[in-house]
């Protein structure tokens, strides 16, 4: 059951992505060559050059809104062949320690999409986190022994000028320790709006929370966006129940279960009865020839089972 | 296979044959329904030679309604929407009542006897004012009776036969506010009076048949007016100054206005201010109140003021009633020593009392806020008086010959909270003379049932079994029963008084004003918030008294120092009260308690610091323990943010060992321009969940997503927000969210386009059930969504449970990552409603129904089965098993199953439901004017016999079957001995 719901649900992003892929073809100018590949692997629309060279153009995007310590947020228009609906938006995650205060920790790029009917959405989100700094390791150590929360926070408005709200999240930092520091995002948009961030680890978390470190000091992280999805209809009929009824009719043909599987519940007793019987029947004789001392454990039993 | 197929049909029929319906005799058996109307705000007497003497009330819970004079009941009530507040009642033409409502827009006529509306009437005016109805005594149109209307920044002249409009008075000056409109005697001018803003008094005289305006003046006073004015005569008004020292009366004299000020400190010594005028109507004098004392003062020619009485005692002074020809008469009720003092004098002569009369008053209703007189003719032909009094309980009660006639508990309809609490045990050695002295009436009650089952009662007989169902004594008790339908229900009402209710019978067991939540020097306006369980004895239930926590607020807004107050709930004695330096913006009962039993409760103020209760250090050492794990969140509806808090060590400013400071952990921001907060949904902390499994078909396991810390939250598009239909489809969207309130994790959310609130919603176990609008197919909607555990699937295999290769047992954390699966379907439902409630029981083994509270007032419970989103078109052999319902596309309402039958609980606010001792009942109780108990059994109550079985009938079976038994066997003994003599 659970498997098939999966799978449906998997069904669902394929043809999601699909339908996002769609528009996008239709929307973008119309060049040679398009390609068709999941927009989770977001080379072709990248900036000129490799992975490599983003990344380190990243950091030099990272590095001015360091010293400004807001949220500063880039367009650019790409420089390939996208239409002008297509922008990429930087924003900039912040973490702290406790109690301390905020700091930049990575930039989050993502494409924003402008529809033709003025909406605009967040697509294609990508992530580098710097490296943590030996002050930042000391200071997370000690947020591990003292079980303390280590905070992360967003713009809640990825186009709107710093100084506007956050959206902060947190999570007891001994969650996140493993072999290297693993975290997982799920940011939820609406728009160009930032909602909320599921912060935490990717996996389970029990609690009684051991206290242990790292052994590479490093983030290894997923991320994850999430917009609204729209809700099933209520079950609307008239023509439905026709269409429903004949798919039905042909469909619903309930797997055929073996002879077992259907009839255990008489069979089991009816065994039973078999076995009971039959001991009984062997018992009968060699009571018969009653004063054997060999079968003497064999008769009690016969009798007790009697 | 027979078996099965069988068995199959069985549950078929069983599932199909949900509603529980009441036979017509079992009314009244285990439901009991009150009625109430408010507190009163204006009453209307009508005693003209009617054969029932009745009083028209008008109330602050919107309900007009008549009274029976003789006994209190009700005739006949209406409760009118909660925006079309009542400004004014009268009677006219002897025959209508008439009422004007929101603002002055809309003018009704009922029909005295029987309440029905005879005409509604819509006055259409430019600018909001204040608004006043008037019905001149002698002033006639063509015969027909006028009623004059102030409203909207305009004059109206109604008929009082069909509710037109006669003439229309717009008055230019765009600030004037019209106080007063008066009749000279014999003629055909009515003077309507008023200021325009604050400096200027203007009367204008109109002709009353046409509505022309014959003459205006004017006169401005250079201090300005406060805007209180009194009618003194018919060429005298006084009014009061701005700086509230001056009081100035206005003579009117063909059309001039003449001012003469009187300084207030000249008049009463010590006496600087002033805070009103009262308004209630005299001839030649006027009452005036000030802080501590009330000041009676008569006008003397050319407008000088002398002073008659002062009253410092707390007082209400009635209107003026007019008794003999130029005598009219007043009502003077004052408070001393729980005694009421009622004095009934003559305008024009302060020396005599017609009446003086002493009548003692239960202590706990308080100061007396409103009077209202009414005069008979006694049997000696002299004249009588009846007041009709408001308490500061807004209890109302009828004095006459120095008796209270009648008193209706009317704060009743004002609940704000409720909490319940189980009744003390049965002590040993209950009388057994009282057991012996029943065992006939026991006895003749078993004969009497017998007969009715046997089909052999007499109609009187049928009566008597009836009248015995009904005054059972066992449902009145004031013990705990077996079964745990004997409970005390504890409400806190807006006036700030504590009532007990027992749930037999609704009576009022003991009450109590809150002295901490009165108005004193100290806290000018208090108001009540919460209720909340404080100690719940279990270990000393024998000798230990539970209590309960009343916190309340001394004054408006979120920043006002808070009031704790700790009452008894079997005595109903305050235990202790505190007021609080700290606000209070929020309480949370925390799921501990110390070793007293009573629970710890965090208050959190506006400044987001928490504090704990009680202050002592044991709760500290329990609390301390728990901290780390200790979260709570904030929503604020007008910032559309949800905040999560984490607590943190003691507060650094103050030196409070039981301050905490907290941590903002999370935050969720709403886009302002698009989703705006208009509904959230919680579980009951209190909900008992059996079991976390769920089989479903073909035997496969599903585990229900089971936290207390889930919260439903229900946004909108702003435009959306208002009334239905007051947005297109396109641009009104409800989203709804589930969200953990510990990390602040988004667990589901989902878009319902074209839809818009109002959204009611109920949060119980693994699912949420929510209503709103749809805007495309233009109906209600119920949705619901249900959410599952997938970390937990699993755990299916027999073989990994019994090696214990399973995390059943592991404890669950909000900081794992959840692994979920939700379902959802949505359904049609015909009615719009006021609030929504689930069905508690004791265990939660018993389905679960939602009770609905219509917008007909009605309580509908609709099974849980039908709002399951697993329902299919075709559900297969298996899921029918399983008891799922095919698919429909709206939920069905089924007329038996009105748990309120042919009951209406007006004004239906909310719906509680508590869990019964017994697994398969649970308690209902519906609050809004009215009051309405039940207790229902979703599942039927299969756990224990009806109330009408017959023991008797048993007892008789028993008999004759043992004697059956004895007598065969003395036979076939007989039988034995002869066959062996053979």
């Amino acid at each position: 059951m659970a498997r098939r719901t999966r799978t449906n649900c998997d069904h669902r992003l394929h043809s999601l992505v699909f339908l996002i892929s769609c528009l996008l073809f239709i929307f973008s100018y119309s060049f040679a060559f398009q390609s068709d590949e999941l927009l989770q692997d977001d080379e072709e629309f990248g900036i000129e050059g490799g992975r490599t060279t983003q990344s380190s153009l990243d950091l030099d995007y990272v590095n001015p809104i360091r010293t400004s310590s807001t949220p500063t947020v880039k367009k650019r228009s790409s420089l390939s062949s996208d239409h002008d609906s297509d922008s990429k938006v930087y924003f900039v995650l912040e973490h702290a320690f406790g109690d301390s205060d905020f700091v930049p920790a990575g930039t989050f790029s993502a494409r924003l999409k402008t529809w033709n009917h003025g909406g605009q959405s967040l697509t294609k989100l990508r992530f580098s986190r710097e490296a943590l700094t030996e002050l930042e390791k000391e200071k997370f150590q000690q947020l591990l022994k003292d079980d303390d929360f280590y905070r992360i926070r967003l713009p809640s408005n990825v186009l709107s000028p710093p100084g506007k709200d956050y959206v902060i999240s947190s999570v007891k930092s001994r969650c996140l320790s493993r072999d290297s520091l693993d975290e997982h995002f799920v940011i939820y948009t609406e728009g160009v709006n930032i909602l909320g961030v599921n912060y935490g680890s990717p996996g389970v978390c029990p609690y009684p929370r051991p206290l242990r470190l790292p052994k590479k000091w490093a983030f290894n992280s997923y991320t994850i966006l999430k917009s609204s999805e729209q809700a099933p209809r209520a079950p609307a009929f008239t023509e439905d129940i026709l269409n429903g009824d004949t798919v039905e009719g042909e469909m619903v043909n309930p797997p055929e279960r073996s002879f077992w599987a259907k009839y255990w519940m008489y069979l089991i007793p009816l065994g039973l009865i078999v076995m009971n019987a039959i001991t009984q029947a062997m018992n009968l004789p060699e009571e018969q020839a009653a004063g054997q001392p060999a079968s003497q454990t064999q008769q009690t039993a016969a009798v007790r089972r009697r | 296979m027979a078996i099965r197929v069988s068995l199959t049909f069985f549950f078929l029929f069983i599932s199909l044959n949900l509603s529980s319906a009441l036979y017509e005799d079992q009314v009244g058996l285990m439901d009991w329904h009150h009625k109430y109307i408010g507190k009163v705000k204006q009453a209307v007497f009508h005693t003209q030679k009617a054969g029932r003497k009745r009083v028209i009330v008008s109330t602050e819970e919107n309900v007009i309604a008549s009274l029976d004079l003789r006994r209190g009941e009700i005739f006949w009530r209406h409760v009118l929407a909660r925006n079309d507040v009542i400004d004014a009642i009268d009677i006219t033409l002897g025959k209508y009542v008439i009422t004007l409502s929101s603002e002055g827009s809309v003018v009704r006529a009922w029909n005295l006897p029987d309440g029905q509306m005879i005409w509604e009437s819509f006055l259409q005016g430019s600018t909001p004012s204040k608004s006043f109805l008037s019905i001149p005594v002698n002033l006639k149109i063509d015969k027909d009776n006028i009623i004059i209307v102030f409203g909207q920044g305009c004059l109206y002249a109604i008929s009082s036969i069909d509710g037109e409009v006669l003439w229309t008075k717009q008055f230019t000056s765009e600030s004037l506010e019209i106080q007063q409109v008066f009749q000279p005697v014999d003629s055909d001018i009515i003077y309507a009076i008023g200021f325009v803003g604050s400096l200027k008094f203007v009367s204008y005289q109109i002709n009353a048949n046409s509505g022309e305006v014959i003459k205006q003046s004017d006169a401005t006073f250079p201090g300005g007016f406060s805007g209180d004015l009194a009618y003194v005569s018919s060429d005298t008004l006084v009014a009061l100054d701005s700086t509230r020292s001056i009081l100035v009366s206005l003579t009117l004299q063909d059309g001039d206005i003449s001012l003469h000020q009187t300084h207030v400190s000249d008049l009463v010594e010590g006496l600087f201010g002033i805070s009103s005028i009262l308004p209630s109507k005299h001839t030649d004098m006027f009452s005036v109140k000030s802080s501590s004392v009330t000041v009676f003062i008569r006008v003397t020619g050319g407008g000088n003021l002398e002073v008659l009485e002062k009253v410092s005692q707390p007082s209400a002074v009635s209107d003026s009633l007019a008794i003999l020809e130029g005598q009219q008469a007043f009502a003077l009720v004052q408070l001393h020593d729980n005694k009421v003092h009622l004095t009934v004098k003559f305008d024009n002569d302060w020396s005599s009392d017609l009446i003086k009369e002493r009548i003692e008053i239960d202590q706990q209703r308080g100061l007396v806020q409103k009077v209202f007189i009414n005069s008979y003719i006694r049997t000696d032909k002299s004249y009588g008086f009846r007041a009709l009094i408001v308490m500061e309980d807004h209890s109302l009660l009828l004095l006459q010959q120095g008796e209270i006639v009648w008193s209706r508990e009317d704060g009743l309809a004002s609940i704000i909270d409720t909490s319940t609490s189980e009744l003390p045990f049965a002590k040993e050695g209950v009388s057994v003379a009282k057991v012996e002295h029943n065992l006939f009436e026991w006895l003749k009650g078993h004969v009497l049932k017998l007969k009715g089952t046997l089909m052999l009662a007499s109609p009187d007989d049928i009566v008597a079994i009836q009248g015995m169902r009904l005054k059972n004594s066992e449902k009145t008790k004031m013990t705990r029963d077996h079964n745990g339908f004997r409970k005390l229900l504890i409400v806190l009402t807006r006036a700030g008084k504590l009532y007990a209710l027992h749930t037999g019978d609704g009576r009022v067991v003991w009450s109590v004003l809150l002295p901490s939540l009165r108005r004193s020097d100290a806290c000018e306006s208090p108001s009540g918030l919460n209720l909340y369980q404080w100690q719940v004895p279990h270990h000393h239930a024998m000798d230990e008294n539970p209590s309960v926590l009343i916190v309340g607020r001394c004054g408006h807004g979120p920043d006002a120092p808070g009031v704790l107050s700790f009452v008894d709930s079997y005595t109903g004695k305050e235990l202790s009260s505190s007021s609080l330096t700290h606000s209070i913006a929020q309480v949370i009962p925390l799921p501990f308690t110390d070793s007293t039993e009573q629970r710890l409760h965090l208050l959190i103020d506006a400044g987001n610091r928490a504090f704990l209760y009680p202050r002592t250090p044991e709760a500290i050492d329990i609390f301390e323990k728990e901290r780390p794990n200790m979260y709570w969140y904030s929503i604020d509806d007008k910032k559309n943010i949800i905040k999560g808090y984490a607590l943190q060590h003691n507060c650094i400013e103050a030196s409070d060992s039981y301050c905490f400071n907290t941590k903002e952990v999370w935050s969720i921001i709403f886009p302002t321009e698009s989703e705006k907060i208009i509904a959230c949904a919680t579980r009951k902390s209190n909900e008992v969940v059996h079991t976390q499994a769920k089989v479903v078909a073909d035997h496969d396991l599903m585990y229900k997503y089971i936290s207390k810390n889930l919260l439903f939250t229900a946004t909108v598009a702003p435009k959306a927000a208002g009334e239905v239909g007051s947005v297109t489809p396109e641009e009104s969207w409800l989203v709804v969210y589930l969200i953990d309130s510990i990390t602040g994790r988004i667990l589901h959310r989902v878009t319902h386009h074209g839809s818009q609130g109002p959204v009611h919603a109920v949060f119980s176990e693994n699912w949420v059930v929510y209503h709103y609008f749809n805007l495309r197919a233009h109906r209600y909607e119920m949705s619901v969504i249900e959410i599952y555990d997938q970390s937990r699937a699993d755990n299916k295999d027999v073989w990994k449970l019994i090696l214990g290769k399973h995390n059943l047992t592991a404890p669950v954390s909000s900081y794992s990552r959840p692994e979920v699966v939700v379902k959802s379907q949505s359904y049609f439902f015909t009615h719009s409603l006021k609030t929504m409630a689930a069905t508690s029981t004791a265990k939660g083994i018993t389905s679960k129904q939602l009770l609905i509270g219509t917008i007909g007032d009605q309580v509908l419970a609709l099974d849980k089965r039908f709002v399951d989103p697993r329902r299919s078109l075709n559900p297969t052999q298996a899921e029918k098993e399983e008891g799922i319902l095919p698919l429909t596309d709206a939920l069905p309402i089924i007329p038996q199953s009105y748990i309120s039958h042919s009951i209406q609980v007006e004004g239906l606010r909310h719906i509680i439901t508590v869990p019964a001792k017994l697994e398969s009942t649970s308690l209902v109780f519906a609050y809004g004017v009215d009051l309405f108990f039940t207790r229902i059994a979703p599942s039927r109550t299969y756990d224990s016999l009806t109330e009408d079985f017959s023991y008797a009938l048993l007892l008789l079976t028993i008999i004759g079957l043992v004697a059956a038994i004895f007598v065969t066997w003395v036979l076939s003994e007989k039988k034995d001995l002869r066959d062996k003599w053979r």
